[in-house]
């Protein structure tokens, strides 16, 4: 360390004064080399898993939040100096939240002007005939997670056919697979275990979805748009209620105080768990009224879709006793029925 | 310490606004049971007890309670061949409730085993013998003296009002472990810890020291199983820090019923109890424990813990839901009892013991181990040695062991590393030269016959 106090430099280039401490390895640098740090490990993690090929036609889940604003703004500058020869777009999902969507998706909407990518909206209303407002004053604030989560994946896999897309990328970073690592663990959901903590999910189904921050750090997202002062809308949902994912952020976040590596070692650990061959696993099919890919007679979308038409809110809530798909009436079991689907935690 | 989420969030979140985070809604067993309606649904005849908060809360009368909790010791001894009748079992006594539920249930099989025993005409069938182990780690943890003696006193007059059958029962301190090498281990331990840093490091390499001088004790006096008092809440808990410390692949090693890895196997016939259930036997029971004050910990095993016990409340079933989890992830050869070759162990024992490993048809692999923990190497910790030639044999020590150790245990410098390395009990330090050798020998013996002198170098 030099003998002044006052000025501490870079510890990467040298040349210039330190300005922030970087939380994945707390290495005290400037704005300079922490933008090329960031950038290129992306780069790097982008190569060597192998994510994209030349020509690839790539929709980029855009929700004007700051993981996707960040993703879009990095994607297509290295698609830019290092050539990937991607073809990206943004698409974006209008779950209609008054208050709350239309605001984000003005934000994605001024992406489109700065970042110069073409963007695709996809509505709940055009495709399901709900909007998430309708569907809350319908079943209040329970297990409205369940709906918006399952119907939004089926927006993005339609959003992205239109475009004609070859790839999905979502914003997921670090800190989100971490916490799904460890919920499904608390929840028992083994079959999503073994999937979760992957780059790549979906190549059998209709479109695969990659997570290129898988081992970004949320904080680091946040630093660099705040940094480099990108557009982006930052506020809650405003149905989110105490979803059961919040003891798991609480959780991670302590534990990113005492011990910064610890969100990638839970990645780590997700990515070398082996499940015992004798575990039943759902086998994949399709839907049987609409096609999509489905481990049951109807997918979860159809399911949520009739119990709604048909004014039967809790079908596909909790576990039921008669089988999917079948015109009798499902209940479901009274209070135990938020622990077995719980919001947040449902694939993207 | 994770916060609840209760309203108020002040952990800094990035967020904007202020986000309104309700009350996690609690579980659903603050219903008082004290209807004297409530009958047992086992027996329908008494009381229920409850108060305990664990998921058969407000179920059984306190009979039926014992004996379901029995029960489940019971299943787990059998069905995994724990136990059999010429064993001598040593039960790893820490003063605390588990392990004193363990220590009790062993004992009241023992005296079950011994009646029929001192019944049957032909005594054909032993009895097996159990010994009690404490160990004292006062030299490294800030336990005051008096606690310790009165501790003593307490765990003294415990063991002996469990006989008959008589038990022996050993007081070890923990550089215990340095005993065969030199006498001056309490020094080399406390400088040993001292290297160690991280305050989870530390708590873990305690942890791997304990269970060395475990395995000395039981060598030493002829013991051939080593009990555990380990129930599912600490189990739950340790698959969350073994995931938290990036030990997914190793991590069903150290939560099965049984424990091979080591030369005394180590069992844990209280895995499907819950520390609830224990709390309540011991407190109907009047069961003594020792609580041995230690400093405040900041240490992610702790920091599990609280999360653990939060979820717990919020969800009586949740740590049964981890375990379980983690149950379906894929054992190792060694999560089951070895096949006894010896003639002198009852024939009937030894078929009920074949019958039950050839339940895993996986195929023996074998495994590389880190020698400070002894967990299972997962590939990217395994070693290419050849490009470690002319190494210290610290340096080499140090890329032997798995990331996890190295991060929180191993000093980072060669200095401190050689320092540590010199401060290590023999057997640690032998666990890795073994592993290499017993790696030559293997390929040696596969060569064997093509070699033609004994020029080598002797390792």
């Amino acid at each position: 360390m030099e003998g002044k106090r006052s000025v501490r430099m870079c510890c990467l280039c040298n040349e210039r004064r330190a300005s922030l401490n970087r939380p994945k390895t707390l290495e005290q640098i400037c704005r300079e080399c922490f933008y090329l740090a960031f950038e290129d490990e992306i780069h790097q993690i982008i190569v060597s898993n192998r994510l994209f090929i030349r020509g690839d036609r790539v929709a980029i889940g855009a929700s004007g939040g700051k993981d996707s604003t960040v993703l879009a703004y990095v994607l297509s500058k290295l698609n830019r100096i290092h050539d990937y020869g991607l073809h990206l777009f943004l698409l974006s999902v209008d779950e209609g939240i008054t208050g709350y969507r239309d605001d984000s998706l003005e934000t994605v909407h001024r992406n489109q002007i700065q970042y110069g990518l073409p963007l695709k909206v996809v509505s709940y209303k055009d495709l399901y005939g709900w909007t998430m407002d309708e569907i809350v004053k319908l079943i209040g604030l329970k297990n409205n997670c369940t709906f918006c989560g399952v119907f939004r994946r089926q927006a993005l896999d339609r959003g992205a056919a239109f475009l004609k897309a070859d790839k999905l990328v979502t914003g997921h970073n670090a800190d989100d697979i971490a916490e799904t690592v460890l919920l499904n663990i608390l929840r028992g959901d083994i079959a999503r275990l073994s999937r979760c903590s992957s780059i790549i999910t979906g190549e059998d189904g209709p479109i695969p979805r990659c997570k290129p921050f898988k081992y970004t750090y949320e904080k680091e997202i946040v630093m660099y748009a705040y940094f480099k002062k990108l557009d982006y809308f930052s506020t809650e949902c405003i149905y989110s209620p105490n979803a059961y994912r919040g003891f798991a952020r609480e959780f991670i976040k302590d534990l990113e105080r005492i011990r910064p590596r610890a969100i990638l070692d839970i990645i780590k650990s997700g990515e070398n768990f082996r499940i015992s061959t004798t575990t039943k696993m759902p086998e994949q099919g399709t839907c049987e009224r609409c096609g999509y890919i489905s481990s049951q007679k109807w997918c979860k979308a159809c399911v949520l879709l009739d119990g709604l038409n048909r004014g039967l809110p809790k079908l596909g809530i909790g576990r039921s006793r008669v089988a999917i798909g079948c015109k009798e009436e499902n209940e479901s079991h009274g209070g135990k029925s938020i622990e077995s689907k719980q919001c947040g935690s449902l694939d993207f | 310490m994770a916060c609840n989420g209760a309203g108020g969030c002040q952990s800094g979140c990035y967020k904007d606004e202020e986000t309104t985070c309700d009350q996690p809604t609690t579980a659903p067993s603050e219903t008082d049971s004290k209807s004297s309606s409530n009958l047992c649904i086992k027996c329908k005849l008494n009381d229920v007890v409850s108060g305990y908060g664990g998921i058969d809360e407000g179920r059984f009368c306190a009979d039926c309670f014992r004996s379901n909790l029995f029960g489940k010791f019971r299943l787990a001894v059998t069905s995994n061949a724990m136990i059999s009748p010429t064993d001598k079992v040593l039960v790893a006594f820490s003063g605390g409730p588990s392990s004193r539920v363990a220590l009790q249930f062993v004992h009241d099989l023992q005296e079950r085993a011994h009646k029929n025993f001192e019944a049957s005409r032909d005594r054909s069938l032993p009895v097996f013998g159990v010994g009690v182990v404490f160990i004292d780690e006062s030299s490294v943890l800030p336990i005051p003296s008096h606690e310790m003696e009165e501790a003593v006193e307490v765990i003294n007059l415990i063991v002996s009002s469990l006989a008959p059958p008589r038990k022996e029962l050993h007081f070890v301190p923990i550089e215990t472990v340095y005993s065969s090498d030199s006498s001056d281990g309490k020094e080399r331990l406390i400088e040993l810890m001292n290297v160690v840093s991280d305050p989870t490091g530390r708590e873990d390499m305690l942890l791997s020291l304990r269970m060395v001088a475990l395995q000395k004790v039981a060598s030493e006096f002829g013991y051939n199983r080593i009990v555990l008092g380990s129930c599912i809440s600490r189990i739950a808990s340790h698959v969350i820090s073994a995931t938290v410390k990036g030990q997914g692949y190793s991590l069903p090693a150290d939560i099965q019923y049984v424990d091979a890895r080591w030369e005394i196997p180590v069992v844990l016939p209280l895995r499907d109890c819950f520390a609830q259930e224990i709390n309540m036997y011991c407190r109907l029971d009047s069961l003594k424990t020792i609580k041995l004050s230690t400093c405040p910990s900041s240490s992610i095993n702790s920091l599990v813990s609280s999360f653990v016990t939060l979820l717990q409340e919020e969800n009586p079933s949740r740590e049964s839901t981890i375990v379980r989890t983690a149950g379906k992830l894929i054992p190792f050869h060694f999560n089951r009892i070895p096949e006894i070759i010896d003639g002198n162990v009852p024939l009937a024992t030894r078929r009920r013991q074949k019958r039950y490993n050839l339940k895993s048809n996986e195929s023996v692999s074998s495994e590389s181990f880190c020698p400070l923990c002894n967990s299972p190497l997962d590939k990217s910790e395994i070693v290419d040695w050849s490009n470690h030639n002319n190494c210290r044999s610290s340096d080499t020590f140090y890329t032997s062991c798995c990331s996890s150790c190295q991060f929180q245990i191993l000093p980072s410098d060669s200095t401190s590393m050689e320092k540590f390395y010199t401060d290590l009990p023999h057997s640690m330090v032998a666990r890795a030269n073994k592993v290499n050798n017993d790696k030559l020998n293997a390929l040696r013996e596969q060569i064997q016959d093509c070699l033609l002198s004994d020029g080598e170098d002797e390792t």
